[in-house]
């Protein structure tokens, strides 16, 4: 890996600071980053780690209502503290990666490299939750714009991520063999005025909502609504670990084990 | 009542209070004084002509101490291969110099064609970057799909073997007419077309070298990630370098696993040498991951089309199959054995059939070298015979058991020579099988599918019943077959004057417990604690000349030789009792560690000879050496044979496809056990490996040679809570019949025996469910695979 | 090059490390603590899992500069006060859970942290909690039995 200046700022301010030396980037628990870094696909000339900032920490809630986690709480965090507020959310987290690296990887970190195969985006976007900025609040509708890519400006930094609780949820997640990420995983939250799919891991514009899916579970929250449904596979990924086809097949059949489990 | 120590014991082992410690010492934790970096520069084209390499850049980058290219190592020589192949048509083998650098083109991603050597990695590292950036290489078409390269003339991955075949080898080639005269008027006959995937070894510890000088005595050292420091120190200095056997000694200290990959010499510990006498400094090169998944041998990519003859009622008549087997862009050490008379002599399996032929096409391809893989040979012909039988009883509706139970050989016809030219000692085929229809609860399947389908998943139970022949090897007959080394082993036991007991052997211990196992027999001979006995191994300068570890081989053959050593301490003890006794020679017994005189009290302890042996006051010197030290080695004179038979269980979820590994359990005869506990072990880790092929590990390169799998995010190595507590039985022995120890070797066991149990079991599972159409699917069989399988 | 201080195996160190210094680099080249080890360049072999403040972590896939101050253990610090193998340890030697043993630092240093957060684990739990840890060697089963006979409990499978 190339050589860099690390800077680990304690507060927000003096991160977006930092951030705005030109070749900076945001370091938050590196589990992505890093090993990309280390293949020097990315070389920025000044690191700035999130991790010390005590701001950006922390699961709070109400219950019923809404839960609050700071953009650089860990992925153990989460599943330990969120599980109060939000079942479905917890588990999530916990099943991502593995416990070493639950321990040092972010949700903020994760919301913001938006890995077509992560997790997160596919909650934040079934829940409908608000993206929390230095500089504004951005909806989840509004975040998720294709692979590795997001509406955050340059150098902006997520602080904290605010999701609504949906009276019913789950996250069901196939894994990718290798990796243990997402093959394809969908998120199904059931709220009083509808119901919300988000799907990751199986497009090839990244997390996405199945429309006609959350109309018929909206109508019917049960799996057989879902049964004769098809997803469309021209838009699915193709790669050696299954065709578009397969992982199509996997959004259904995954959504209606969503609908059970929720 | 299981015993406490010696041979039988489940000792535990005393290597492990290092290794659980952080105290364990492997090739990259040493640290040498004034040492250098070196990394190399690889390909990153699968098939080009080097244009032109400009080190001037990188040469004068801060830090860099050499640059090394091809052109630095065209004149010494080219990195074997082991054994000479002859083609049906009597020629021998295509033989492409295999270089240090490559030289003129570079043939697979990853070959290394410059390295660099600084005085910190990262400035080698960056200077590499530079090197790279600074050559220019012709990209050539890639040929990578094996048939397509062996129809093809004009592109060839080494420009003088025109169709990219190294060999085109028929075994037995005079049986080939009578063979195809069966399968002519055969009553039945079953096709299958299947790939044994090519899987890469991914030993946990990746390849390490460090090379050494010492212009003093123009000596030189390499400490390298080796499984037979003695092979790669004969492949190293006298094949390539051109440095004096006795000028270079190699240390292979603890290695972090090998599964074959470790038995080779690479490039790179040619290249740490040669830097080191260059630069008169230490000089280090340790892999990246990426860097083993591009550059370590692969194993097995096998595609093969094999035929069953066999009557109405399943009895077997003929075996026939065509094979084309990937070596890769150059031939590793064992690469061309590892397909031919580590697989076609395996093709009759324990089965009496009177008729195999087995023909093998090796390939050429701008992929990385393939070699011998735990298991090498045999498991893929395991896989081809055990699934073909399988599709068999499918098609005529016979009982898998009954149809092993028919065929196999029977216990009255042992020595049985199959027609595939080996001779198989000894074995019980019907007892292993019967054993693992008790441990597995046969009778109990259909409760246990209930419960599964309850659940949504449809199970499935497969049977695999396999031989191998390892104990490796023979020197007479591999010589005959066109081994280029002599396959013995060796050990000297040294016993010192106060009488507790060095050991030094040829093998070497990468995880299999040598440190401990060999003791317990040490022990068990000379009444020694095992405590007082200390196996050294892994440094040239230390060992006698012994061939290392693979074949399942260590305790077969070098666990022989140590046995013989100690026939000749026994021997010379009691030539030293009888002087100290006054007594013949031939009166003199020796058992719980003390020479008696028959028929008397008079005694000596082995600590008393062995201190007489050193100081040798009252000692018979006219007649006998002082000391108490003695080397033999061992030539076996054949094969061992283990066999067993496995039964896998899986659950299916027809919806997604995935595969569930529910029960796996063995039934393996090795003839006598040293070690319980470590034979458990070395078979949970075949059999965890056997799963991983079968069901996760899978080398994809794309068309244009690039490794689509090159790391461990899209490369699936089995984990956890991918496989069961496995169910061990090794009750059934019938020991080796030439060889003192009766011991055949289990190493390897678990690899061979349980990837078609495996498919087996998953193919039951469809057809249990009603998915009949589906006959085979290709490992690994994925989720995806087996989705496409059931709704393509 | 800028100084890191952090405790490791409660010891108060200190080196000269750049920015691009892995926590792994600094404890095997600055510390001499081998034990740990690399087995991977993608944070999923596991070969490399320390404890940062008690919390398992993959030490190649975290810079040194980051865990300035923070209480370090590595597999050098986990035998008894007296030398003798701790518990955790034991069971891997008592139960064969261990071959070629490169593995075996990182995955005794994951089983430990399992372990403290769940004292009394499923065969199911051990599995999961052990996924970020690659054996080639044991095939998992004596490493799985290990560390349930740790936790105290009976283990089923032979």
């Amino acid at each position: 890996m190339h050589n860099f200046e690390f800077v680990k700022p304690a507060s927000v301010a003096e991160a977006v600071k930092a951030l705005s030396a030109g070749g900076a980037q945001a370091l938050s628990g590196g589990q992505t980053l890093m090993p990309t870094m280390k293949q020097r696909l990315a070389a920025p000339d000044v690191l700035v780690s999130l991790t010390g900032i005590a701001e950006m920490q922390g699961v709070s809630g109400r219950a019923g209502a809404s839960v609050t986690i700071g953009a650089a709480t860990t992925h153990a965090t989460v599943a330990r503290e969120a599980a109060a507020f939000y079942p479905a959310l917890a588990a999530l987290a916990g099943g991502i990666g593995d416990p070493a690296v639950r321990n040092r990887g972010t949700i903020g970190g994760s919301l913001a490299n938006n890995d077509p195969a992560a997790c997160y985006p596919s909650a934040v976007l079934a829940s409908g939750a608000t993206i929390v900025t230095n500089a504004r609040e951005i909806a989840a509708d509004d975040y998720f714009q294709g692979l590795f890519s997001t509406a955050l400006d340059e150098g902006e930094i997520i602080t904290k991520v605010v999701f609504p609780i949906p009276q019913k949820a789950a996250y069901v997640k196939f894994n990718q063999p290798a990796s243990r990420f997402a093959l394809t995983g969908v998120f199904v939250a059931k709220f009083a005025d509808g119901v919300r799919v988000a799907v990751t891991g199986a497009s090839n514009d990244g997390v996405f909502r199945w429309t006609e899916a959350e109309a018929a579970l909206s109508a019917d929250f049960r799996p057989e609504a879902v049964a004769g449904l098809t997803a469309d596979a021209g838009a699915m990924i193709g790669d050696l670990h299954g065709t578009p086809e397969y992982r199509a097949a996997l959004v259904r059949v995954l959504t209606g084990r969503a609908v059970a489990a929720a | 009542m299981p015993k406490d120590s010696g041979i039988g014991a489940a000792s535990k082992r005393r290597e492990d209070v290092r290794f659980l410690t952080g105290r364990g010492v492997y090739t990259d934790d040493l640290k040498i004084q004034a040492q250098a970096h070196a990394v190399m520069v690889r390909s990153a084209v699968a098939h080009g002509r080097i244009v032109s390499v400009d080190t001037s850049a990188a040469a004068a980058m801060p830090g860099v101490l050499a640059v090394f290219t091809g052109e630095d190592f065209k004149d010494v020589g080219g990195n074997p291969a082991g054994w000479l192949i002859k083609s049906r048509n009597g020629e021998p083998m295509r033989e492409p110099k295999r270089p240090v650098l490559a030289h003129g083109k570079v043939r697979h991603v990853g070959d290394a064609y410059a390295a660099v050597v600084a005085e910190t990695y990262q400035q080698a590292r960056d200077a590499a970057q530079q090197l790279a950036d600074d050559t220019v290489i012709e990209e050539l078409p890639a040929i990578i799909d094996m048939k397509a390269a062996a129809a093809d003339a004009s592109n060839r991955v080494h420009d003088e073997i025109p169709d990219n075949i190294c060999f085109d080898w028929g075994w037995i080639e005079d049986n080939r007419a009578a063979v195809d005269a069966v399968f002519a008027k055969a009553p039945h006959v079953t096709t299958l077309e299947l790939v044994n995937n090519r899987l890469v070894p991914n030993a946990m510890e990746p390849r390490a070298s460090i090379g050494e000088y010492f212009p003093g005595t123009g000596d030189y050292k390499l400490t390298t990630t080796s499984q037979n420091p003695h092979l790669t120190r004969l492949l190293v200095a006298a094949f390539v370098m051109g440095i004096p056997e006795n000028k270079l000694t190699v240390v292979a200290p603890d290695v972090g696993g090998g599964f074959g990959s470790k038995i080779y010499h690479y490039g790179e510990e040619a290249l740490v040498l040669a830097a080191a006498k260059k630069l008169g400094r230490a000089v280090r090169w340790t892999a990246e991951r990426s860097e083993s998944f591009l550059s370590d041998a692969h194993g097995r990519d096998h595609v093969t089309k094999i035929e069953l003859a066999c009557e109405k009622d399943g009895t077997f008549l003929a075996f026939r199959t065509e094979t084309y087997a990937n070596v890769g862009a150059y031939l590793s050490n064992f690469s061309t054995a590892t397909p031919t008379f580590l697989h076609g002599t395996l093709m009759a399996g324990p089965y009496k059939v009177p008729h195999v032929y087995v023909n093998v096409k090796t390939i050429f391809t701008n992929t990385a070298p393939v070699d011998a893989y735990r298991g090498a040979g045999r498991p893929e012909a395991t896989f081809s015979l055990e699934r073909v039988i399988d599709k068999m009883c499918r098609e005529l509706s016979l009982d898998p058991f009954e149809v092993r139970r028919k065929n196999f050989i029977t216990t009255d016809m042992f020595p049985y020579t199959t027609p595939v030219g080996l001779a198989y000692d000894t074995g019980d085929y019907h007892a292993t099988l019967d054993k693992v229809i008790q441990i597995a609860d046969v009778s109990g399947f259909e409760m246990r599918r209930q419960a599964s389908a309850s659940k949504g998943k449809l199970r499935g139970m497969g049977l695999s019943t396999w031989i191998e022949a390892c104990g490796i090897a023979p020197s007479h007959l591999v010589g005959v077959l066109g081994s280029r080394v002599g396959l013995y082993d060796a050990a000297t036991v040294r016993v010192n004057a106060t009488g507790n007991i060095s050991v030094m052997v040829g093998a070497h211990s990468h995880g299999q417990g040598h440190e401990t196992v060999f003791p317990q027999i040490v022990a068990e001979r000379l009444g020694v604690p095992e405590s007082a006995v200390e196996i050294v191994h892994g440094d040239t300068s230390k060992i006698p000349f012994g061939m290392g570890s693979y074949g399942s081989r260590s305790l077969a053959v070098c666990g022989v030789a140590m046995n013989k050593a100690i026939d000749k301490i026994v021997a010379k003890g009691r030539k030293i009792a009888a002087h100290m006794l006054e007594a013949s020679e031939d009166d003199i017994t020796f058992a719980d560690g003390k020479f008696s005189v028959a028929g008397t009290d008079k005694a000596k302890t082995f600590g008393e000879i062995a201190f007489s042996a050193y100081v040798p006051h009252n000692y018979p010197l006219e007649t006998l050496e002082p000391g108490l030290e003695e080397t033999a080695f061992y030539d076996p004179a054949n094969f061992t044979y283990p066999a067993g038979a496995y039964i896998c269980e899986v659950e299916v979820d027809a919806d997604t496809g995935k595969v569930d590994v529910v029960a796996f359990h063995c039934a393996d005869d090795f003839g006598n056990i040293m070690n319980p506990m470590i034979v458990e072990g070395q078979v949970h880790g075949g059999v965890g490996q056997g799963i991983g092929q079968a069901l996760l590990e899978n080398t994809s390169y794309d068309e244009n040679g690039q490794l689509l799998t090159g790391s461990f995010m899209d490369y699936a190595m089995p984990r956890a809570d991918d496989v069961p507590f496995y169910n061990v039985d090794y009750s059934c022995q019938t020991p080796c019949t030439h060889n003192p120890l009766g011991v055949k070797g289990c190493g390897e066991a678990g690899a061979i025996g349980s990837p078609p149990a495996v498919v087996n079991a998953v193919i039951d599972a469809l057809h249990r469910g009603g998915i009949t159409h589906v006959d085979h699917i290709n490992m690994p069989v994925s989720p995806g695979r087996v989705w496409q399988a059931i709704n393509g | 090059m800028t100084k890191v201080s952090m405790t490791v195996n409660g010891k108060a160190v200190s080196g000269e490390v750049e920015g691009r210094t892995l926590l792994v680099q600094f404890l095997r080249e600055n510390l001499g603590l081998t034990g740990t080890h690399v087995g991977c360049d993608t944070s999923q072999c596991g070969a490399c899992v320390v404890h940062v403040d008690g919390k398992a972590v993959k030490s190649c896939t975290t810079f040194a500069l980051d865990v300035a101050g923070a209480s370090v253990k590595t597999i050098e610090g986990m035998a008894n006060a007296d030398g003798s193998l701790s518990v955790i340890q034991q069971s891997f030697q008592d139960h064969h859970g261990l071959q070629c043993g490169f593995c075996t630092p990182g995955m005794v240093m994951s089983a430990a942290a399992l372990l403290a957060d769940n004292p009394r684990p499923t065969e199911a739990e051990v599995r999961h909690g052990l996924e970020g840890n690659i054996c080639r060697c044991t095939g998992y089963h004596n490493i799985v039995k290990a560390v349930m006979a740790a936790s105290g409990q009976t283990v089923a499978a032979e």
